[in-house]
């Protein structure tokens, strides 16, 4: 009798070094034929033991470690930090602060959600949204910069405030051997005001800009064959898996803490959270455009707040955050507040607080637990990527090779949160 | 958010039997159960309605070996006056206390409620059962604790090492595994290929702990 031959599932790996990959990810799948049976994704290629190497550092140090977290959504790693070190203190920032705070919040999730457009798009295939989408986070990483010196990593957010307040000038770009004086005043044309006044430009342009990316996907029949019906999850199965955020929005579960859990003062803002319906990567991406153009809507309020109203942007409690420069020249207590603040920092009294944001990829929370000390005793970071990633299997399992990729950007998964 | 309080009124005549104690602070509600009820316990919170804790948001490890143990002495001036550099804290200082705890945070979608769940392990046997059956996410966390703190979730089909390298030997998150590690490696040229040696890192304190246990910081209230 002829002995029939034995069949078996086909593994192989997919990354560390790929680029659809979103990072050093590995996975590891398990095919029979194109079918994907079993993925088993291997993290940990980027694991910094950040949460560590802040036990052994004052509280203040560890900000600028926040925004290598999730490293396309600084400032809100930071804001989650900075809101349960202010928990535990007991202090609370300024009005103008918190809205400023709310207003790069925002700015940092359509910074988000413009990249995970561009990356996703692209590895799908369509290659045009990416330039897209780059245009436009270009000018909001000058933002960043006009306002904290940096374009990615921050550290702008502080407790008890922000670092300092928005800047009356826009940098402008310089003539050059390449680009002549009349390109220049071109694309200098919204930098003459202050940065307040560039924000509000780029928020009456960018509903415009949306309704391109729009066009280039959301009725494109390519789009809707590689993404409709693919990687879908049911909105008690995304509760089980504690998928938050998008992710969550996406299988119609109505929850955002900007609405349910209001932190600064995002109950005095109007917005409205967007929902989808089928759970699928299209509706993911459906929910994350709209989120774009409610983050605009949001920055458009703030900014009329903030051009109405002034005042101080950090709080005068000196034990927690520095004096003045100006007053350190003619008074010694402020020296001694200077001093004793960039050597020892602050003590934090002993308990035990979790502060949780709205981060554009989900529900972004830092678990603080101080012992009375300078140090943080333990921070432990609830990335809202990492319960994505480990519900990918069961997203996958079923579909093509070709799907992982779409499903796997449809989460927006980014390492440096997810590895820690 | 709602009431807090209430919740824990609830949750101590529910379940007196469960759990060992209640604390709010912070506006925060902290239940400790032992590790042989965490399971039932849970399993309670996420199917009654009243309660409806379906979301799984954390779960993590804590090492309480150097918990209030600063490195810098400032309520008493020492014969030896100040100096420059500290040594690293080495003793178990912690000895009346239990070592471990894996700290749970839930939150309910339906009533808008958080919850912390504490439980203390020993240091010689730190096993708690797994919550993976009762909620789906916990897989990750608690390979991750695993991975970080040496705690054993019973009943986990797949308690594998997480984000640490392959091979790694150690639990790195634990209080007396040192910050720069135990090996480094470098490639050695002679035998032309990577390898693995002791760290030669010298262990050292930029800012040293301390502990103000003094009014100054007291704001607000």
């Amino acid at each position: 009798m002829e002995k029939l031959p034995e069949l078996r599932n086909y593994t192989f790996n997919f990354g560390p070094q790929h680029p659809a990959a979103h990072g050093v990810l590995r996975l590891i799948l398990e095919v029979d034929g194109e079918t994907v049976m079993r993925v088993d994704p291997h993290i940990g290629l980027l694991h910094r033991a950040t949460e560590k190497l802040a036990e052994s550092k004052p509280y203040n140090h560890s900000i600028g470690y926040m925004d290598r977290f999730d490293y396309v959504s600084m400032m809100c790693n930071e804001h989650a930090y900075i809101l349960a070190i202010e928990k535990l203190v007991n202090v609370q920032a300024p009005i103008r602060a918190q809205y400023i705070r709310v207003m790069f919040d925002e700015i940092t999730r359509i910074l988000n959600h413009l990249l995970w457009l561009g990356s996703h798009a692209l590895d799908i295939g369509a290659m045009t949204v990416f330039l897209y989408c780059f245009r436009e986070r270009e000018e909001l990483l000058d933002c960043y910069e006009a306002v904290s010196g940096s374009r990615m990593h921050a550290t702008y957010f502080r407790p008890g405030g922000v670092y300092r307040d928005l800047p009356e000038k826009m940098p402008k770009y310089k003539p050059s051997r390449w680009h002549n004086e009349k390109d220049i005043a071109e694309w200098n044309a919204n930098r003459e005001g202050s940065l307040l006044d560039f924000i509000s430009s780029f928020t009456e342009r960018f509903p415009k800009l949306i309704n391109e990316y729009e066009t280039l996907l959301t009725d494109n029949r390519i789009w809707k064959q590689r993404t409709v019906d693919i990687g879908i999850i049911s909105a008690e199965r995304a509760v089980a898996m504690g998928l938050t955020g998008p992710m969550l929005r996406g299988s119609g579960v109505e929850w955002d803490l900007r609405k349910k859990q209001p932190y600064e003062i995002y109950n005095q803002l109007d917005f409205d959270i967007p929902v989808g319906v089928n759970g699928d990567c299209y509706d993911r991406y459906l929910v994350r455009v709209e989120e774009m153009r409610q983050s605009n809507s949001i920055i458009k309020q703030c900014v009329e707040w903030l051009q109405k109203n002034s005042g101080p942007v950090m709080i005068e409690n000196h034990k927690i955050a520095p004096p003045p420069r100006v007053e350190m020249k003619k008074s010694m207590e402020a020296l001694i507040h200077h001093f004793k603040l960039m050597t020892e920092g602050y003590c934090l009294p002993e308990g035990e607080a979790y502060a949780a944001i709205e981060h554009p990829k989900g529900e972004f929370g830092i678990y603080l637990v101080s012992d009375g000390a300078n140090k943080p005793y333990r921070v432990k970071v609830r990335a809202a990527g990492f319960p994505h990633l480990a519900a990918l299997d069961e997203l996958i399992r079923g579909h093509m090779i070709a799907d992982v990729v779409a499903v796997l950007s449809s989460l927006d998964i980014v390492l440096g949160e997810i590895d820690r | 958010m709602s009431d807090v309080n209430a919740l824990e009124e609830k949750i101590k005549t529910h379940y007196a039997a469960l759990i060992q104690s209640t604390c709010i602070a912070l506006n925060e509600l902290t239940v400790e159960v032992s590790p042989e009820f965490i399971r039932p316990f849970c399993l309670a919170l996420r199917n009654e309605s009243e309660f409806d804790f379906k979301l799984l948001i954390d779960v993590c490890g804590v090492d309480y070996l150097h918990y209030g143990v600063a490195e810098w002495e400032t309520e008493s001036s020492t014969a030896t006056g100040f100096e420059r550099g500290r040594e690293a804290i080495l003793s178990n200082t912690n000895k009346n206390k239990k070592r471990f705890a894996v700290v749970y945070h839930l939150l309910s979608l339906t009533n808008n409620q958080r919850i912390r769940i504490r439980v203390y392990l020993d240091e010689n046997n730190p096993t708690v059962d797994s919550l993976i059956e009762i909620f789906p996410s916990a897989n990750w966390y608690e390979r991750e604790a695993f991975d970080l703190y040496g705690i054993m979730f019973k009943g986990h089909p797949d308690l594998r090492r997480l984000l640490t390298d392959y091979g790694f030997v150690g639990h790195p998150f634990r209080k007396d595994f040192p910050l720069s590690g135990k090996v480094e490696v470098r490639y050695d040229a002679k035998l032309g290929r990577v390898i693995y040696q002791p760290v030669t890192i010298e262990p050292r304190i930029l800012e040293p702990k301390v502990i103000r246990s003094d009014n100054r910081y007291k704001v607000g209230d």
